[in-house]
């Protein structure tokens, strides 16, 4: 069920987003033979590794049939605070060591998380309004501790930088893209593979049945949420390990977008349960590409987000093309149920 | 009856295709419908009813053959279309803006305007209330639609047809949910349509309804006419012969061997009734029906003693043992297991497979340190499809994809690895054709044979009598009374009097 294959035979809207993915990469090859240089190529795949992990993280809340809009704003706080953590400079006078700075930011992305969660689950709230609030909440608060100074490393720490982001595996593939596909294998191991992963499409699906069926579907929801703020939190180490610094006023700004525009791209419906994570993954590398693939065709810099936002529309429009002709010739041609048996389910002949 | 056989019929389908891909739904379906008729269409599951209605009302486009209006040869590419014709389509499930009052949803789409591009809210007004009063209709055209009942809905696609001059009305399934005293006031409507000239055509299931109110009956089989009964040929046995092609052999109650109790439910209280307290208990290999008109607050006790609403307080009571339940995992625990009344929306995973559905009750069985065994999931769900005779070709297939009947056996299939010892069924057989519920008995019976308890819930007398050793009668959240199958007043009749808060 795991294997690439299968996968595409079972979710047929993933070859669009591969295809769209492959024919950006070509065109903008052919126009621009310097965009398939190893370096560049390893640069692009270093990005996406990034981004790839915070999309992976929200897939699993909109699978559920939520959002998570604070993802930007605890990338800030996270990146803020390891560095400060490791430098001494927040919560401890010392420096803190490595697993242990790692494992305090962790836990307070979990926390972020459940935090969510339980406001989703117990409360009701909507967790487009949770997350907002969250948005305007972690980026003050990432303010706060850095003081509204860049968060850096200086020289320090290049060992910890090269072994989580640069360092490159058979000189070519960067380290954080080698962590996206390990975090990727155990996300689709959890989704396919797992019991929660199956509860996480039924709850996504349809809450009330996986309810009558004994599922405890918050606990399943906010442990979406933690996985999400949690992915979320470690990213944002990785981008500040990538970058140096991190500026809480605008670090990590509208990556939460990014992540999002990945996911659904990837083959996630913002309805819910739906999503595969070779999609996201995809969907995640589609964004990456455009971006770089604009800047290496010249655009300029003030056209950027427009030209890149018109593509991903071209994207989930061409989606949701293809998720109508293959819904039409599975309705049609699929030789399922018996003859005159409607395939809507609205319309079941009853 | 049909009017003047010289006369054109009102709406006629003359030989109709429709394949889906590769599945023919329609094979040269023929079918006149006059004014003044009431004309039932009949059939099992994917016999091709609906399918046919949905190729009169433009739902759908035949592959082949023809449609006719007075006689003349028309096309009725979309709904709007029909509508010009005349012809108006009642969803089975009604398709009305919650939202909104009466008046905007009769006149959704085509208001009267005035000023341009304002609607006029006072000829709206008066025309609807005209409309609510030519049915007679208690509710003002202000009533927002969220506040009627399902009955009332109803009323409103009627009117909404009126309105546009129907002279048809198709209704696919129009009682599979309305309440019996809903019904009637239905049928009456219905009667008083056809004495001003309209053609109502109606999908159904129930033999009752057919019997009495049906001038003529269609039946389908297998995409294909199987037959016509005209009024005075009317009946059960007939209808269920061409439906089935074969005679039906009745299923037959295994009268049950009662022993130990297995449910006892104390003195419970649900939000909706306060005051009013419910005990009752269940004994080991009994059907216990639960009868009462929609409303009654038999759903409630179930979703209660099941832990998905919180009762007010009550105790219940397994196997002699008091039992705290306040999640469904809780009452699966102590051995219960709950059919729940919609099965689109609480009872299956519509988008996910026959065996995902199948595996989703006491996942825990079917897993090893949190990793889902796939492969004894499949073997489960392919004994499953055998021993409930699911109709699929494989168990990968969507639910969504199967018919009612076989989407409820895949509800019934899940719960059958766990071996409860007390299944509460709410509504077991809703809109599901005479074959799927005669199996559904079976499976009803097999569940008491092996020494469980089955609550059942009905809204249908004729299966509560059928299947029940005992019935309780619920009025207004109280137990009514209780029958037992030997008690004299085990029939309709005297069912239907606890039912309506008579002695």
């Amino acid at each position: 069920m795991l294997s690439l294959k299968n996968t595409l035979k079972e979710n047929p809207k993933l070859l669009v987003i591969f295809g769209l993915l492959a024919l950006l990469f070509i065109v903008t090859s052919l126009l621009q033979p310097s965009f398939r240089d190893p370096a560049t190529l390893t640069n692009t795949m270093r990005w996406i590794g990034l981004y790839g992990i915070i999309s992976i993280g929200v897939a699993f809340v909109i699978i559920t049939g939520g959002i998570d809009l604070s993802i930007g704003s605890l990338i800030a706080l996270s990146g803020v605070m390891l560095p400060m953590l490791l430098k001494g400079d927040i919560f401890f006078s010392d420096p803190l060591p490595v697993p242990l700075a790692f494992g305090l930011v962790l836990l307070i992305s979990l926390g972020i998380g459940l935090f969510h969660g339980v406001l989703v689950t117990k409360l009701g709230l909507q967790p487009f309004l949770v997350t907002l609030c969250g948005l305007f909440i972690y980026r003050g608060l990432a303010r706060a501790a850095g003081n509204d100074q860049t968060q850096g490393f200086g020289g320090d720490f290049s060992g910890l930088k090269n072994a989580l982001v640069k360092d490159k595996l058979f000189d070519f593939i960067p380290m954080s893209f080698v962590v996206l596909i390990m975090i990727g294998i155990i996300a689709a191991v959890v989704l396919n593979k797992t019991v929660f992963g199956r509860y996480l499409l039924a709850v996504g699906h349809n809450e009330e049945a996986a309810k009558f069926s004994g599922i405890k579907t918050d606990r399943v929801k906010i442990a979406a949420y933690m996985i999400c703020s949690l992915l979320g939190g470690f990213a944002g180490m990785l981008f500040v390990l990538d970058t140096n610094g991190a500026t809480p006023s605008s670090f990590g700004n509208f990556y939460e977008l990014y992540a999002i525009a990945g996911a659904v791209l990837g083959g996630c419906s913002l309805r819910g349960g739906e999503g595969a994570i070779f999609g996201v993954i995809c969907g995640a590398a589609l964004v990456q590409v455009a971006e770089k693939a604009v800047f290496f065709l010249g655009v300029e810099e003030k056209s950027k987000f427009t030209v890149i936002g018109i593509f991903i529309l071209g994207g989930v429009i061409a989606d949701e093309l293809f998720r109508r002709v293959n819904e039409k010739r599975m309705a049609g041609g699929g030789g399922t149920g018996p003859p005159g048996d409607s395939p809507d389910p609205a319309g079941s002949e009853a | 009856m049909a009017a003047d056989p010289d006369s054109h019929p009102l709406l006629e389908a003359r030989a109709i295709s429709k394949r889906f891909g590769g599945v023919r739904a329609l094979e040269g379906v023929s079918a006149s419908f006059h004014a003044g008729e009431v004309v039932a269409v009949m059939g099992e599951n994917g016999a091709g009813k609906s399918t046919l209605m949905k190729c009169l009302a433009g739902v759908h486009q035949p592959n082949a053959g023809q449609v006719a209006v007075d006689g003349d040869l028309v096309s009725i590419p979309d709904v709007r279309a029909a509508e010009k014709l005349g012809i108006a389509f009642i969803h089975q499930e009604l398709n009305l803006a919650e939202n909104l009052n009466i008046g905007a949803n009769v006149y959704l789409g085509r208001e009267p305007r005035k000023f341009g591009p304002f609607f006029d809210q006072r000829e709206i007004r008066l025309r609807t209330q005209d409309l609510l009063d030519a049915l007679e209709l208690d509710v003002t055209p202000d009533t927002p639609v969220r506040n009627l009942s399902i009955g009332h809905r109803q009323m409103v696609e009627i009117a909404k047809a009126l309105s546009q001059k129907a002279r048809i009305l198709i209704m696919d399934e129009p009682t599979s949910s309305l309440s019996l005293h809903e019904t009637r006031i239905l049928f009456r409507l219905v009667k008083k349509l056809r004495e001003e000239g309209m053609c109502i055509v109606f999908i159904s299931h129930r033999m009752a309804e057919v019997e009495e109110i049906a001038d003529r009956v269609i039946v389908l089989k297998d995409g294909r006419n199987s037959g016509e009964l005209g009024r005075e040929e009317i009946n059960r046995d007939r209808i269920v012969s061409l439906m089935v092609g074969r005679e039906l052999v009745a299923h037959e109650k295994t009268v049950a061997k009662t022993g130990e109790i297995m449910l006892e439910v104390r003195d419970l209280r649900v939000a909706r009734f306060p005051d009013v307290p419910i005990s009752f208990e269940l004994r080991a290999g009994e059907v216990v029906g639960m009868a009462g008109l929609v409303g009654a607050g038999r759903t409630e006790v179930a979703r209660a003693v099941f832990g998905i609403d919180r009762a007010l307080d009550g105790e219940v009571w397994v196997q002699g043992e008091k039992v705290s339940i306040k999640h469904p995992q809780d009452a699966i625990r102590a051995g219960l297991a709950l059919v729940p009344e919609d099965r689109k929306a609480q009872g299956a995973i519509l988008n996910l497979a026959i065996r995902d559905n199948v595996a989703m009750v006491g996942m825990d069985r079917w897993q090893r340190a949190g990793f889902v065994k796939d492969r004894q999931i499949d073997q489960r769900a392919e004994e499953a499809r055998e021993s409930l005779r699911i109709r699929t070709p494989n168990t990968r297939q969507q639910v969504s994809m199967l018919s009612g009947g076989n989407q409820q056996k895949v509800v019934l299939a899940k719960w059958m690895p766990l071996r409860p010892r007390i299944f509460l069924l709410d509504e077991p057989t809703r809109g599901i054709d005479v074959g799927s519920k005669s199996e559904i008995y079976e499976v009803i019976d097999q569940m008491t044979t092996e020494g469980a308890a089955v609550l059942a819930i009905s809204s249908e007398l004729e299966e509560v009598l059928r299947i029940s050793d005992r019935v309780i009668v619920m009025h207004e959240g109280r137990i009514a009374g209780q029958v037992a199958r030997d008690d004299p007043h085990f029939s309709e009749k005297g069912i239907m009097q606890l039912a309506t808060g008579g002695e």
